[in-house]
This record gives structure tokens, sequence and C-alpha cells, in this order.
């Protein structure tokens, strides 16, 4: 009885489904990956598209949203030009991942010393078991299809006690219209350090880059994370981070979404060692008819774990800004701090913003607490500003930027946060000049 | 400077200004003084262009010029300064931002050259001395964390900064113990110019020992009801607004 009944396959679950009949022998791995593929894609029909049924995705039918789909990559054009740097003045090394490929010679690997950069083909063929690690413990279709069609990628390995303070980005570039599935994994060992930055940036076609990042965070590791999801205004953009942090060790992740015509961004974060501290937070700024969804969950399964979670959201236009966040307490995490705090800001009349924010308690001696607003910019807060000559829109936009800052800057990294603020205030002065007459 | 005539202005269809009529010439400090309810704070928020009321007869001129239909960014790069009886805190937004902002924005707005980081530096520090409104007061996020003094200092030295020709001081008394009313009003006294006017609104009579005005007008039910020198303030403050609370009504 508990069987789902399932309607007939969209146009797009059929497409999906005959790219991996086309793709299952040729795709790269290991006897026990192809096993693994069989299992995820078998796991992914059964559920289907996420549809408004599909709880965790309630407020993104994809079902609905996603009509068809493009044809998987086939590997990147031989030479082409980067994108405008996303970031510009933020030092870092860049390892660059072109149409779901880790392209070596557009890397800069300098500052890495001691670090282990591997292509994902190579994990697969080895039959890595770092790969499903994480992600295996997701029970989600579109973590599932990631499994099945997996083909490219970069796993970094920080061995214990290295410290790396130089920011690496994984970029992820897209080129044309096809669908990109791409895996990374990222290991930081004991007391050790890492600075990740993950951008995501495509051209103006529609693609779908559905991109799965597994970490595993050892005991007293600091790992700062920052994603920029600056995708192509026609894109399809699903990514997923699954990590497990070790204890006392430190996990600042903050994600900034404004690119992509219709984009899910989902983090989870599993404690697996007591006295760590995660600090999770993001900005998204979304306008026109775009529909960017933010899915959070925390796992504390250990006693005397921290959590900060601040999400910010700013809707323009028609814009659908959802958040839905998780924490959850399990039985004997005694001691657990979790705060999860969730804004939405709506600069018209028409911006939606949706918000389910939950707390599930299996244990007494916590303090967790939930809170969520929506709103209009302050009108106090603004005549404040007008009355002292400062003109409407750099009012607003002010305003904006100091709503957005508080999220950005919760990372703790201050290159990070500024070359971040930079990309808020970009989105600003567009709305700006898109709304002058 | 200012001459407000017959001015009618309501806010969610209830009249709080009934037939407000007012002149301040330049260099001239002028006091209204009422009741609470009286409409004071409103007068000083209509005067500075803020968007939710109602306007419906009367006009105000500004040297000369009607401002009824001027948005408030207007105003203020025109020459009009409110000094906030509640400042705002705006968190993330830094205080030094927040001023080069304003001045730059009026100096733009009247055809100007943008100061220089240097001279706008050395123009705050000036004032900021003066007001002793410290480094690490303008290191924080606009008026967060502030004492109510530090606020009102704070609003003083944007007064300050941006020269207006006419400045409104609301309640700028209001939650100052002596010594930090006594460091406003000299704030506020070494702004006294020939070409500045000043329009101090309050409850109570202690600012204008501070701040002694040419003229004195007391405010009941959206009207001024009677002007006067500075004696007037004085016998108000002596009888209290019983006198015109009943009146009024």
């Amino acid at each position: 009885m508990n069987a789902e009944l399932r309607s007939l396959r969209t146009e797009a679950e059929t497409a999906l489904a005959e790219s991996f009949a086309a793709a299952r022998d040729s795709l790269p791995g290991s006897a026990t990956v192809k096993a693994a593929r069989e299992r995820a894609f078998a796991a992914f029909e059964g559920k289907g598209l996420p549809h408004r049924r599909t709880e965790p995705w309630r407020y993104t039918d994809l079902r609905a949203l996603m009509r068809t789909v493009p044809p998987r990559a086939a590997g990147a054009a031989a030479a082409m030009a980067l994108p405008a740097d996303p970031l510009p003045g933020l030092d870092r090394a860049r390892l660059v991942i072109v149409d779901g490929v880790w392209r070596p010679e557009l890397s800069d690997l300098a500052g890495l010393d001691g670090v282990t950069v591997t292509a994902t083909e190579r994990l697969l063929a080895e039959g890595d078991e770092r790969l499903g690690g994480q992600a295996g413990r997701l029970d989600d279709a579109m973590v599932a299809l990631n499994t099945a069609l997996m083909a490219g990628g970069v796993a970094i390995d920080v061995p214990s006690g290295v410290d790396i303070t130089r920011a690496v980005e994984i970029a992820h570039v897209t080129t044309g219209a096809v669908a990109t599935y791409v895996r990374n994994h990222i290991s930081v060992g004991a007391g050790g350090s890492l600075r990740v930055v993950e951008t995501f940036v495509g051209a103006d076609a529609a693609y779908q880059a559905n991109v799965v990042t597994e970490a595993v965070i050892g005991d007293r590791a600091k790992v700062v994370w920052a994603k920029l999801q600056a995708e192509g205004a026609t894109a399809v953009h699903i990514g997923t981070l699954a990590a497990a942090i070790g204890a006392e060790a430190q996990f600042d992740h903050l994600t900034l979404m404004t690119g992509a015509a219709l984009s899910r961004s989902q983090s989870f974060v599993s404690f697996g060692g007591e006295f760590a501290r995660a600090g999770l937070f993001g900005a998204t700024m979304v306008g026109g008819r775009q529909h960017a969804d933010i899915m959070l969950g925390v796992d504390h399964a250990v006693p005397n774990g921290a959590s900060r979670e601040l999400f910010k959201a700013v809707m323009d236009g028609r814009a659908e800004g959802v958040f839905q966040g998780r924490i959850v307490v399990r039985p004997g995490a005694q001691k657990t701090d979790g705060r999860m705090m969730t804004q939405g800001l709506l600069l018209s009349e028409e911006a939606t913003f949706s918000v389910k924010p939950e707390l599930e308690i299996f244990a007494d001696d916590v303090q967790c607490a939930h809170g969520a607003t929506s709103g209009q910019i302050d009108e106090d807060m603004l005549f404040y500003l007008l009355a002292r000559g400062i003109p409407r829109a750099e009012a607003e936009t002010l305003l904006v930027t100091a709503f957005l800052a508080e999220a950005i800057e919760g990372l703790g990294d201050e290159a990070i946060g500024e070359a971040f603020e930079v990309v808020a205030r970009d989105w600003l002065a567009r709305r700006g000049r898109t709304v002058a007459p | 400077m200012l001459s407000i005539k017959n001015l009618h202005a309501s806010i969610d269809g209830r009249e709080i200004l009934r037939g407000i009529d007012l002149d301040v010439p330049a260099g001239q400090v002028h006091a209204i003084m009422g009741p609470n309810g009286s409409g004071k704070s409103t007068l000083s928020y209509v005067l500075a262009g803020r968007e939710g009321y109602d306007i419906t007869d009367g006009s105000i001129l500004f040297d000369g010029e009607e401002i009824v239909e001027t948005p408030a960014e207007e105003r203020a790069a025109k020459g009009i300064f409110l000094a906030f009886q509640y400042p705002l805190e705006i968190p993330g937004v830094a205080t030094m931002t927040f001023l080069k902002a304003a001045m730059n924005a009026q100096r733009k707005a009247r055809g100007e050259a943008e100061l220089t980081t240097p001279d706008f530096m050395r123009r705050v520090k000036a004032s900021a001395e003066k007001l002793n409104v410290t480094q690490e007061m303008l290191r924080r996020p606009l008026n967060v964390g502030f004492s109510g003094g530090e606020k009102k200092r704070n609003e003083i030295l944007q007064m300050a900064l941006l020269e207006p020709k006419l400045a409104i001081l609301d309640e700028t008394d209001s939650g100052l113990d002596i010594d930090a009313l006594r460091v406003v009003s000299d704030g506020v006294n070494a702004l006294r110019s020939p070409d500045r006017s000043m329009l101090v609104i309050t409850h109570y009579q202690r600012l204008l020992d501070h701040i002694v005005p040419d003229v004195v007008h007391v405010m009941a039910a959206g009207r001024i009801v009677r002007s006067g020198g500075p004696e007037l303030a004085l016998e108000l403050e002596a009888n209290g607004y019983a006198d015109y609370v009943g009146a009024a009504a």
C-alpha cells in the first residue's frame, strides 16, 4: 500500500530514461560503480522528478517546471575562452570544470602544496569508496539521478594538519545547452584547513547542471565554503552539498544565489563528532521570473554541537524565493545549540517568498530556535536616508546591501565576503538600471 | 526662508494639521512648543517630505519656491534638514558610508563635484571632534548600539556636515541628560548663522535655555495658536498647556 501511484512519465522523465539507457555502458566506473548507477537510476525512476507532493520539494515542482532535458554533455569543446571572472579581485587557486569535465590545463593549482587533486573519472574507475559516502545518505531523486549519470568533477584531498590559506575555487562553467552531472569530493583531514569557493556560471543557453559535492571534514578541521550560483539566465541549477563534520570542527558555509531561471541549492550537514560548530548562511537575489529554492538539512547526531543558520532572500519582479530548513536533533544529542533565522525582502508586489523552517528535536536538554520574517523595505529607514538627500535607488541599494551583508559577513572570511558583496552590489546596480525610467 | 500658508495635512483620512501659518525668515530660530498630539512631529515630517501624508490644502514655500510636491531627497538637496526625534538604527550601513553618500548626493544634486576622500575625512574629523563623536562611533553601523545622546550628537554631526539652509530639530532634547543636552545645544548654536534658519520643536522649555529662539510659537490641535518672544516659553513652563488644550478642543 506504500507504493506511490506513478502517473505516466513526463517528457523530461522519458528523456532522462533514454539518456541513461544510451549512456549506461559508456559511463566511467568500476563494476561496483556500474551497479550503484543501476540502483540509483532505479531509485530515480521509482520516484520520478520531484513534485509538490514530495515534501522536501514542496515549493519547487520540478515535474511541472522542468519540461525537457537537453542532451548529456559529451565533453567540453577543445578550445574555448573562459567567461569573465565572477569574483574579480579574489585571490584563489582555480579548478575549472567545463561542461562537466575538469580541465587541468585551464586550472591554477598554485598554493596547494600537500593537496591531492584527482579527476572524478579516476575515482569512478577505481571504485573509490569516497564517492557516495555522504551523498548515499540522502533520499533525493535528483541526487540519485546524479549518482546514475555522474561523469566528471574533482576530488580534493587535504591531509591531516595541512593548512591551505589560499582559497580554492571549483569553477563550474557550462558552454551550451547540455545536461551535466558533476560529482566532486572534498576531504580535509584532522586539524587541516581549507577555504573553498564553488562558482557556477554559464552561457545563455537552456542547460541543466546537476552537481553533487560530498565533503568529509575531519576532527578539529576548519573549513570555509562559499558557493556562488550565477548560472546563465535560462539555466536550471540543481546543486547539492552533503557534508559530514568531525569533532571540534568548524564549518562555515555561504550560498549566494543570483543566476539561473530555476535553481535549487541543497546543503546537508551532519555532525559526526562532539563540540563541532557549523555556520550556514545564504543570500538569494532574484528578479524577473526566476525561481530560487534553498534546502537546508542540519543533522545534530551527537551531543554538544552548535549550528547557526541565517538565510536572507531578496525577490524582485515576479521572482519566487523558497527556503526550507530542517534542523534535526537526534536522541541523545544533548546540549545541542541550533538557531535558524530566515528573512525575505520583497521588492515588488508580485514577488513571493515561501518559507518552511522545521525543528525536529528528540533530546531534552537543548537550545534550539527558529524564526522567519518576510517584508518590504523598511519605510522608516528609507525615509531617514531620503531625508539626507540620498536618491531613492541609492537608498534602496544601501538598505538591501545591508540586509544581505549580515548573511554574507556571517561566513567570517573577509576576502571571500568582500568578493561576494561585490556580486550583491552588482546585482542591485543592474536592478537599479532596469527600474530607472 | 520658510513660509507656510494655511497648511492642512491628513494621514489615513485623519486631519492632523488644520491650517498652519508660519514664517521663518533667514537667520532666525523659531521654536514650536505644544502638548503631545498637537501635530508638532507631523509638521516636521511634512516639511521634510515624508510620504504617507495627504496635503489637502495650503502651501509651503522654501526660498520662495513651492515644495509641497517635491520628494524628500530633493528637499534635502535644496537645504532642508530634519534632525529626527528617533534617529533610525540601520544595521549593515556603515556610518562613514552613509555620511559620504549623503554629502555627495547633495553636492551632485546641486551640480557640485563630489568630495575627495581626504577632504571628506577632514570635514568629518573636524565636526566630529566638536560634537564629541568618537572615531569608534564613526566605525559602527549607523546609530547601531548608540545611546540616546550619541544618536542625537550624530544627528547634529550630519547637520554640521550637510550645512542646511533650514534645520528642523524635532524633540532634539528628548532622551538627553543635562551634559548631553549642553553638547548638542552648543553644536546647534555653533551652526547659527545669518543665512541659516532653524525650527526647534520641543515639548519642554529647558532646551530653549540653551538654544535661545527669536520667536516661540504654541501649537495645539494642528494650528499655531499663539506666538511671542522667548518669554512665552517660560510662561508655558509655569502654566502648562492646559489652557491651549482646552481652547483648541
